[in-house]
């Protein structure tokens, strides 16, 4: 049967920027020369493809003789860089128009490559990119934190072959992303709700949604007056 | 007395006997019960055969005459189940459903792929060429007896095999509405979305694809709009059709809006451009019916509200 299904498209991984920039090694998992390659997470998972919400604090466009845009995109555990070139015209758009800082999501491939001491970089090959507002920023951020510790959860248990792979290629303790996870958690608890663009950050098509929703959480929140 | 009250007994033992055979080869061969009991009764009152083994002679001997083999048979009489409670691989069901919609088979050796519905929900189910079945329509309504149920990726269809057997049943069935709830953020929004042409065939509304349908080629096609977006949870994608009630609500651009931005850019695809601004990228909630594998949005939420990051904190804190 599963011959005839179309093959399943890749998750989107979530991942921190602090364990996405730890991972270099790459697989895949068929002879096939255009089966998928895959960026092996610390955590121990296979990434494909990565979505990603933060902030653009910088773009460049560092090309030669044709356009090709850098952005940096940090979250709470610091920063992911963005490669878009004229394959990817959308994003290279995307990025040629934002002004930084600004929050932006990105669906994207995981890329590696070998600088010239021999050190793996990794960087994203943006598919999309958009502009956002705080709460999607924040839905991320606590989304990518669950994420992360089911794989924290998960890297131990028998049969979990990423894992076991983590353990093979890059032997790093998974302390540490369970660490950055809690911080990214209390970054936001401790923003509270003066968030950065939480008013001005909701984009125009929504407008009317995103007043009718914080009309909702006002009352929500406002704490009844005790009948006397 | 009492020889006679176990005389009877036993007739009305064989009575069943003959009944429930006559049942389990019903879709193979044409038998009554008489003659079933006929049988059994000459092996039990004139050979002094127990019942059970009259019973396993003359099963025999009509999977003999039916060329079957006893696995084929199931095991004497399935379940008659609804299409929702298939939860378990390889069970041989009967089911009395509704052929929702029939698929383009992708492969030689499918005869026919596409969806039944049931009060219960819709499930998908295959016939292979080889099982040289009669084919079913759509629309119409079957018992399909002895059927097999099959899981991939969590995802249940039901196959129709050689010893399946199709009888059309002259009523209609409300099918279901298993409607389901999938969130995530919006990772991709794919060809054939935006502002498209259907095919103005009765019935047909398929998509056209440069103006051309599959089915009845080059026609004057009609504006729609539709969305077909991918929701990515970081564990699973949902692969979603927005209609274009749904299209319009999302994203505020209505179909004389799209026309209008279309028709001022000589170009339909600058309406799905600016969908893909809008949309992609963020979180939604979406309900609606699967209908294979898209789930069809009767109703979506954008996700605006914080989400809870003191569970996760907790649950971090916990391992």
């Amino acid at each position: 049967m599963s011959s005839n299904e179309v093959p399943s498209r890749e998750v989107a991984r979530r991942v921190f920027a602090e364990e996405f920039n730890d991972a270099s090694y790459t697989f895949k998992e068929s002879d096939d020369e255009r089966a998928p390659v895959y960026l092996l997470l610390p955590t121990g998972e296979k990434a494909n493809r990565v979505f990603l919400v933060g902030t653009l604090t910088e773009k460049e466009d560092v090309g030669e003789d044709n356009e090709y845009w850098r952005g940096r995109i940090v979250d709470p555990t610091g920063t992911f860089f963005v490669y878009a070139g004229q394959y990817q015209p959308e994003a290279a758009s995307a990025l040629r128009d934002l002004e930084p800082p600004a929050y932006v999501s990105v669906v994207g491939k995981p890329r590696t490559y070998e600088t010239d001491d021999g050190n793996v970089n990794v960087s994203v090959r943006p598919e999309s990119i958009s502009v956002v507002d705080a709460t999607t920023r924040d839905r991320w951020v606590v989304e990518t934190a669950q994420r992360t510790v089911e794989r924290i959860e998960r890297f131990d248990q028998e049969g979990n072959e990423y894992g076991r792979m983590s353990r093979e290629e890059y032997d790093l303790p998974t302390d540490r992303y369970k660490t950055a996870a809690v911080s990214a958690l209390q970054s936001l608890e401790e923003a509270g709700g003066d968030e950065l663009g939480g008013s001005d950050g909701a984009d125009t098509a929504d407008a009317s949604d995103s007043e009718s929703e914080s009309e909702g959480s006002d009352a929500d929140t406002a704490s009844p007056e005790p009948n006397a | 007395m009492e020889t006679k009250a176990e005389a009877s007994e036993t007739m009305s033992d064989l009575r069943n006997h003959a009944e429930e055979i006559a049942e389990q080869f019903s879709d193979h061969l044409d038998i009554d019960a008489d003659d079933v009991e006929e049988r059994l009764q000459n092996l039990v009152d004139e050979y002094r055969v127990p019942v059970d083994e009259a019973r396993r002679s003359v099963v025999n001997s009509y999977l003999d005459e039916a060329g079957l083999d006893r696995d084929e048979l199931g095991r004497g009489g399935n379940e008659e189940v609804h299409l929702a409670d298939i939860d378990q691989d390889e069970q041989w069901v009967d089911v009395t459903a509704k052929v929702v919609e029939l698929w383009e088979p992708r492969s030689e050796s499918i005869s026919q792929v596409g969806l039944l519905g049931d009060e219960s929900g819709r499930m998908k189910f295959v016939s292979f060429t080889t099982s040289d079945l009669p084919e079913i329509e759509e629309g119409k309504v079957y018992r399909l007896g002895n059927v097999v149920t099959d899981e991939y990726q969590g995802n249940f269809s039901v196959k129709l095999n050689r010893t399946t057997s199709i009888e059309e049943l002259d009523e209609d069935i409300e099918v279901g509405d298993d409607a389901t709830t999938v969130e995530g953020a919006l990772v991709d929004i794919q060809s054939g979305s935006g502002l498209i042409k259907r095919c103005p065939e009765e019935g047909c509304t398929r998509v056209l694809q440069n103006g051309r349908c599959n089915e009845h080629g080059n026609v004057e096609g009609e504006f729609d709009l539709r969305i077909k977006g991918v929701l990515d949870d970081g564990d699973a994608v949902h692969e979603v059709i927005f209609g274009r009630d749904m299209t319009e609500d999302l994203t505020g651009i209505t179909l004389e809006e799209a026309q209008e931005m279309a028709m001022d850019a000589l170009d339909t695809t600058v309406v799905v451009d600016e969908m893909r601004t809008d949309l992609i990228g963020r979180y939604y909630r979406v309900s609606g019916p699967e209908l294979g594998r898209y789930v069809l949005a009767d109703d979506t939420e954008r996700l605006n509200e914080p989400a809870d990051a003191e569970a996760v904190l907790i649950k971090a804190r916990s391992i």
